[in-house]
């Protein structure tokens, strides 16, 4: 395994994007863990006079509406982005991979109808039909991981049935075949290792959207209540937009940096991945 | 007389790190007017990267080091690129193995040739097309192809078009890259004989980039034989073929397979594995349409133990369908398939399992057959661990197997792609007989390999059978290779059974029209027989 993965970080490192990307992905999980650590009063803890300036009274980042530390705000709202983003796309792979695999694996009917149900997800409004689902159920941390992942699963699916498709005729998997492997076997172990890059490049894009789509449901007022995330942030202090611009501005800025960051990454791995590029 | 071309002492390096530094190194060659060179080698013996350097399409990382080109005494190796534009295609053509990734996909052939003329040469849209159906015509292509998309037509029709567009603006050389490698024999005897006959009309020159030494001395005027970058010998065809002086020459012409000297039949028993009636359709299009393609109609045979039958036939006789159907990596329409008693098509889950234990297939594609993520340990023992073998005991016998198709213990940790095509093979046996198989189906297990490595294939499968006293179904486009192995032979065409017989007869008399074609379609039957 060594082997292949020091020419794979050589080519990934090898990009100045990748590298940015990733050194700014590092930092934002630091913060994000160590969030509890730095400021253990929490993110709803009122520490002054409302819409203070940054850099007044001590507070490099000021104060939001409530009179609450905005970096405070900002370092709390790093763990919800990051555990959203990357537990509704852990979600969301592992029920893609499962089906994509067995409809391109098994093809025929069962590809037909499963292909059928992957549809009926993609044409309904995927954000709409998310909002339905978190505001059916009570809005929290779950039901956004749950609803983020139900509307982004057939994407993946998606891609790996079609890789699936593609490899199942290759001889080796014949020969996996005669030699008396199960399909599960197949699957899981001849298949899948190979259909693996694009899953890992898609992957890496959808903790990004992942984000987005946390913000926006927030900033609607549809997230968790008790947790502080850069979404509710910003819809929190909408009203004060024009008086007190970095009550936007910075979450803003936060989600911006860290879906670019991840979005780097997913380019880099995408280059350092494909086999035209190996040569 | 001057020479049409001459390459002096030209060197091609490789970029840094590969396994050797020079892609060629010093090669020489004149190509005089009207007269067809060919360049014989191995993969990998820098007969391609000659073709590229003389046509200025050398790929990015290639780089000449020294030595001059000249076309008609004028040095081209460093003109620019618009007068290699100029060049190529006007005084230089080139055909390629592949027709089809030649070919625009989404535009009528003949409107290709045409988009080729008015490229160089002022004339109107009709007059070109005009002049494009005329040189379709010349290469015996129906008139109705001009408005014929690649995908309509056969291997040989394209490799045709490729031609006709090559001659288009009459150059003065044609370069063929392996022109017929991918066309089925008979076809491939008409495109020689096409090459010769427009070579001979137009006296143009032509450089000839083949593997095959059957089909070189059909063709060649002289012969250059290289090897690792270098050329070993060169002259003219009768002497290179007939008493070469290098000793690489020497064991390429004996590595080609003759037609004689093939195994006697074995005395009459009880088959192992009988199919009688084996019929497969395919069915395409969706539910409302009916159409469908026949790819086995009623095929029978019979095989014993120790005994090699050769499955004979172009593509799309059925040949990889039958091998396919017999293992039930597709399960065929009808027909019963016997093997020690039991019909395999019958069989399900448990019994299926034990049974396909005992018959196991060797692949055509040596990088395709072997996944690329899994190491040779893995590959090989993932069928006796799938049975619930002991770990310790399918280790010994990995070892053992890898030993006898003459790889070591080494190879168990390593990753298919740091092995050879040959090699690759060999693993791809050693993976096939860990299940101690009684019945061994190759599929083409040789058609991707050079002729040395063939060889030496051939003969392992051989040894393999005798030792383990197996019973092969060896499937081949071949009929060299599959008179250097079998005890009998089937030929096949569409989907039926043409004839059967020992090889040795069979090959002798052929009963059928369509083996004696076959037959004679072998490229350079005449000389190497003799």
């Amino acid at each position: 395994m060594k082997a292949v993965l020091l020419p794979f970080l050589a080519r990934f490192l090898a990009r100045p994007q990748s590298l940015i990307g990733l050194c700014v992905f590092i930092a934002i999980v630091a913060v994000a863990l160590a969030a509890p650590l730095l400021f253990p009063k929490g993110p709803f803890a009122i520490v002054g006079m409302p819409l203070l300036a940054p850099g007044t009274n001590g507070l490099p980042a000021g104060s939001d509406v409530l009179g609450r530390d905005m970096l405070v705000g900002l370092a709390y709202g790093a763990r919800v982005s990051l555990l959203v983003g990357i537990s509704s796309t852990c979600c969301a792979v592992g029920a893609g991979v499962l089906l994509g695999a067995v409809a391109g694996y098994y093809g025929g009917v069962v590809d037909d109808v499963l292909m059928r149900v992957t549809e009926f997800f993609q044409i309904i409004p995927a954000f709409v039909l998310l909002m339905v689902l978190v505001a059916f159920v009570q809005p929290s941390l779950a039901s956004t991981v749950i609803g983020i992942a139900l509307i982004t699963w057939p994407q993946v699916a998606r891609v790996v049935r079609g890789e699936f498709l593609a490899l199942r005729t290759r001889e080796f998997v014949e020969a996996a075949r005669l030699v008396g492997e199960s399909d599960m076997s197949i699957i899981f172990r001849q298949i899948l290792p190979n259909a693996l890059p694009p899953i890992v490049v898609i992957g890496s894009m959808m903790v990004g959207s992942a984000i987005l789509t946390e913000s926006a449901l927030s900033f609607l007022g549809l997230g968790d209540p008790d947790l502080m995330s850069w979404g509710s942030m910003i819809g929190a202090s909408r009203s004060a937009m024009w008086v007190a611009w970095w009550t936007t501005v910075l979450p803003g800025v936060a989600i911006m940096v860290t879906v670019l960051a991840l979005n780097f990454i997913g380019d880099g791995l995408n280059e350092a991945l494909s086999p035209r590029r190996r040569q | 007389m001057n020479p049409l071309v001459s390459i002096e002492g030209l060197s091609v390096a490789l970029p840094p790190g590969g396994d050797r530094r020079f892609a060629i190194r010093d090669v020489n060659l004149q190509i005089g007017a009207s007269e067809i060179v060919c360049i014989v080698g191995e993969s990998g013996s820098g007969k391609s990267v000659t073709a590229q350097a003389l046509m200025g399409l050398l790929p990015p990382g290639l780089e000449p080091l020294g030595g001059r080109v000249l076309f008609d005494g004028r040095d081209i190796m460093h003109q620019g690129a618009a007068a290699w534009q100029r060049m190529r295609g006007r005084d230089i053509a080139m055909i390629f193995q592949d027709p089809m990734a030649a070919l625009n996909p989404v535009m009528a052939v003949g409107h290709q040739i045409a988009e080729q003329i008015r490229a160089h040469r002022p004339v109107g849209g009709r007059a070109a097309l005009a002049e494009a159906a005329g040189l379709m015509a010349q290469m015996g292509l129906d008139g109705s192809l001009v408005t014929a998309y690649p995908h309509q037509l056969s291997g040989g029709q394209r490799q045709r078009v490729m031609i006709a567009m090559a001659l288009s603006l009459s150059p003065r050389l044609l370069i063929a890259d392996e022109p017929t490698t991918a066309l089925d024999v008979t076809t491939q005897a008409q495109i020689l004989a096409l090459i010769r006959k427009v070579q001979a009309e137009r006296r143009m020159s032509v450089l000839f980039i083949s593997h095959d030494f059957g089909v070189v001395s059909d063709i060649a005027d002289r012969v250059a034989v290289m090897r690792l970058g270098e050329m070993v010998e060169a002259g003219p065809a009768r002497d290179v073929l007939d008493r070469p002086s290098h000793a690489y020459t020497q064991s390429l012409i004996a590595a080609v397979p003759r037609l004689s000297g093939s195994p006697a039949p074995l005395a009459p028993q009880k088959p192992l594995l009988a199919v009688t009636g084996l019929s497969k359709h395919y069915r395409h299009g969706g539910l409302l349409s009916r159409r469908s393609t026949r790819a086995l109609e009623g095929v029978s045979l019979s095989l014993q133990r120790g005994e090699t039958l050769g499955i004979v036939g172009e593509s799309g006789s059925g040949k990889s369908t039958l091998a396919r159907c017999v293992v039930r990596l597709v399960e065929a329409d009808a027909g019963e398939v016997l093997f020690d008693g039991a019909d395999l098509r019958r069989l399900k889950d448990r019994p299926l399992r034990d049974a396909r234990k005992r018959v196991q297939m060797v692949f055509q594609d040596p990088f395709s057959s072997l996944n690329p993520r899994h190491t040779v340990g893995e590959i090989v023992t993932a069928g006796p661990r799938a049975h619930g073998q002991p770990r310790a005991a399918v280790l010994t016998r990995a070892v053992e197997m890898l030993k006898l198709v003459g790889l070591g213990e080494a190879a168990l940790p390593r990753y298919p792609h740091e092995f050879s095509g040959g090699q690759r093979q060999r693993i791809g046996l050693a993976r096939a007989l860990m299940l101690a198989p009684d019945v061994l189906i190759a599929d083409e297990p040789v058609s991707a390999l050079d002729v040395t490595v063939q060889a030496q294939v051939l003969d392992l499968l051989d040894k393999v059978r005798r030792q383990m006293n197996l019973a092969m179904l060896f499937i081949t486009h071949d009929m060299r290779v599959a008179a250097r192995i079998c005890h009998r032979v089937m030929v096949m065409r569409q989907g039926r059974v043409v004839e059967e017989g020992a090889t040795a007869a069979l090959f002798g008399a052929p009963k059928s029209d369509y083996t004696r074609q076959l037959l004679a379609a072998i490229p350079g039957r005449a000389r190497l027989e003799a």
